[in-house]
């Protein structure tokens, strides 16, 4: 077998134009594809960059809540009602907003503001610069060194900015697992100075995180969280309902979806049509293949080999030219919101495979057609 | 006394439905013989193609037999046929089929390689073959690099590389001129045939009836003349 499928390399490579039209086609669906899904990847991964950095294993919530972004206030007894719940380690607020800041140069910028908890600091980030203490000391900002640092003019230690008309004061530089969506960057400071900076509605506990005893009391505190009219989710949950809302209740997901089927089609097309062409052009040759004792088997596998290794050596340079590219513009933006996986590489994987399936079934249907006699025929 | 290579009695093909039924072959009895080389002559639609493809195991007849080694070949299941063709038939085409994108000595390698013979192995005795019809020089050419004659005997290499008893060769002058068809066929008569093997030929080409041992003539489904070569 392994001759007949070195005649069928042999007879597709040699054939330097479809096999190039066929490797454009492969490679570009599979360029797109795979550009597509890992930029959804890399913008769901971003939407869930403040649970996932301040990384708390409860969060409590407004029932409304779609998204970490889109906090809504809980009053003070939520949060004594859950610290006295059963199987709570400990319980505290955090506050998340966005505000305006004014840079020294005189350009304002928005930010987001994260408020910790004051007696804790629970979800505080890890510092590159400064100590995590002087967020104690007066108009004590922390400000996270990400791919939106820059637009604060890259400050260091000791600048100063204003804030709602309040003076703040850059006291450490952090680092974080993950950047913002939103491309503004991430201030960190106390709780009580975020409400009193930023001017708020009512209720100003955005989230409450909460440290279980163990895994077990999870479900008792959800339970009392519902009971209370509020929700507990765990930190993965609360990851899944906002990674939900993007694909489900956004555009983003649709058009990502849209964009990768039509990278779909277009590769399906390309080498579909391609390998067709190529089947007829050789239809003959089949024919005098099958008249001299080559077996329906035996043809089969040359072409399902054929559009196998052509689907896998697109698929192969589909992705390297994504990851080549993705290297240069990280070059530039560190932080580029892509990222592949496994599993957009094995979803890619899976439609190359389809691309090749279809391609070979067009071909084989065609050539299980032909009887040798219409090779003596003419 | 000469051995039969293959006998075919009672052959009945039909081709078509209702009105436009016609018969392809109308009872034929045809035996040949090793050592021989045996024409079929007639004009167009007169069935001989369609007598060579049964002969060959390519058209099953509606009835009748082929007995190739004590073997009804049309009994054969369809990966036996298949086989009985790859081992025992070597086929030159009118136009001669061969894969463009594939060197002449890997077009002469291809019965060896569906016979899973070992690449190398199967490389090293198409170049052999082509040493036998002139071509070696040329084995690492594509087919388009070569002339009208050399294709046909490169064609011809690839139907003798499996060593088979029996050689089918349509219209094999068909695309050649005069002389280089007439040197086909004298180098076939010389170098190709032999004891082991029986050559069956179809043409049209008058030219070339010399180098028959046998002419059976076709019209209209049925073999209305056998002439013996005088030689």
């Amino acid at each position: 077998m392994r001759g007949i499928l070195k005649l069928a390399f042999k007879l597709l490579v040699n054939d330097r134009a479809k096999f190039a039209g066929l490797l454009v086609g492969i490679t570009f669906s599979v360029f797109l594809m795979i550009a597509m899904t890992s930029l959804f990847v890399g913008i769901l991964s971003r939407s869930s960059a403040t649970v996932i950095n301040i990384g708390a294993p409860v969060w409590v919530m407004d029932p409304a809540v779609n998204t970490v972004a889109n906090s809504i206030g809980m009053p003070e007894y939520i949060l004594d009602a859950i610290r006295s719940t059963k199987g709570v380690e400990y319980a505290v607020p955090l506050y998340t907003g966005g505000a305006l800041l004014k840079l020294p140069n005189g350009k304002y910028q928005s930010v987001s503001v994260i408020g910790l908890d004051d007696s804790s600091l629970y979800g505080r980030p890890e510092l590159e610069q400064g100590k995590i203490e002087d967020i104690y000391a007066e108009n004590g900002f922390i400000v996270v060194d990400d791919a939106e640092f820059t637009k604060l003019d890259s400050p260091r230690i000791g600048a100063e900015f204003e804030l709602n008309d309040h003076r703040g004061v850059v006291v450490g530089i952090a680092k974080v697992n993950s950047s913002g969506l939103f491309g503004v960057p991430t201030l960190y400071t106390t709780y009580e100075r975020a409400i009193q900076y930023i001017p708020n509605p009512r209720y100003t506990i955005s989230y409450i995180l909460v440290q279980p005893k163990g895994p077990a009391d999870i479900p008792g505190i959800e339970r009392a969280a519902t009971a209370l009219g509020y929700r507990a989710m765990t930190k993965d949950a609360f990851i899944q309902m906002i990674i939900d809302f993007y694909v489900y209740q956004t555009g983003v997901g649709t058009n990502l979806l849209v964009m990768t089927a039509i990278a779909f089609v277009v590769g399906l097309s390309v080498s579909g049509l391609t390998f067709y062409t190529f089947i007829l052009e050789n239809l003959d040759k089949f024919g005098a293949l099958k008249a001299m004792g080559a077996k329906s088997h035996e043809l089969i596998s040359m072409i399902l080999f054929q559009s196998t290794s052509t689907a896998l050596t697109g698929y192969g340079l589909g992705i390297g030219l994504w990851t080549l590219l993705l290297w240069i513009v990280r070059m530039r933006l560190a932080d580029y919101a892509a990222m592949i996986t496994y599993s957009n590489l094995a979803f890619a994987f899976g439609l190359v495979l389809i691309i090749a399936a279809i391609s070979g079934y067009v071909g084989v249907r065609k050539v299980l057609k032909i009887e040798p006699f219409d090779i003596f025929r003419g | 006394m000469s051995t039969s290579a293959i006998k075919a009695s009672g052959l009945v093909k039909w081709f078509g439905e209702g009105e436009a039924r016609t018969a392809a072959l109308q009872n034929v009895d045809i035996d040949a013989s090793l050592g021989e080389m045996v024409y079929i002559v007639g004009p167009s639609g007169s069935g001989k193609t369609t007598l060579l493809s049964v002969l060959s195991g390519i058209l099953r007849p509606d009835s009748g037999s082929v007995m190739v080694d004590g073997v009804d070949v049309w009994s054969l299941s369809s990966d036996k046929l298949a086989d009985f063709r790859l081992n025992k038939i070597g086929f030159v085409f009118q136009d001669y089929h061969l894969f463009p994108r594939l060197t002449t000595a890997e077009n002469v390698a291809v019965p060896l390689i569906l016979r899973k013979k070992d690449w190398n192995y199967a490389i090293a005795e198409a170049v052999k073959y082509l040493d036998i019809v002139g071509l070696k020089a040329r084995a690492a050419l594509f087919p388009v690099k070569l002339s009208g004659g050399e294709q046909q005997r490169v064609a011809i290499a690839r139907a003798i590389v499996g060593r088979p008893d029996i050689m089918i060769m349509d219209e094999p002058t068909a695309s050649l001129d005069g002389d280089t068809g007439r040197a086909i066929v004298s180098f076939v008569k010389k170098n190709i045939l032999n004891n082991n093997r029986c050559i069956l030929i179809v043409t049209h080409d008058s030219r070339i009836y010399e180098y028959a041992d046998r002419i059976l003539t076709m019209e209209d489904g049925r073999l209305t003349g056998i002439e013996r070569s005088e030689k």
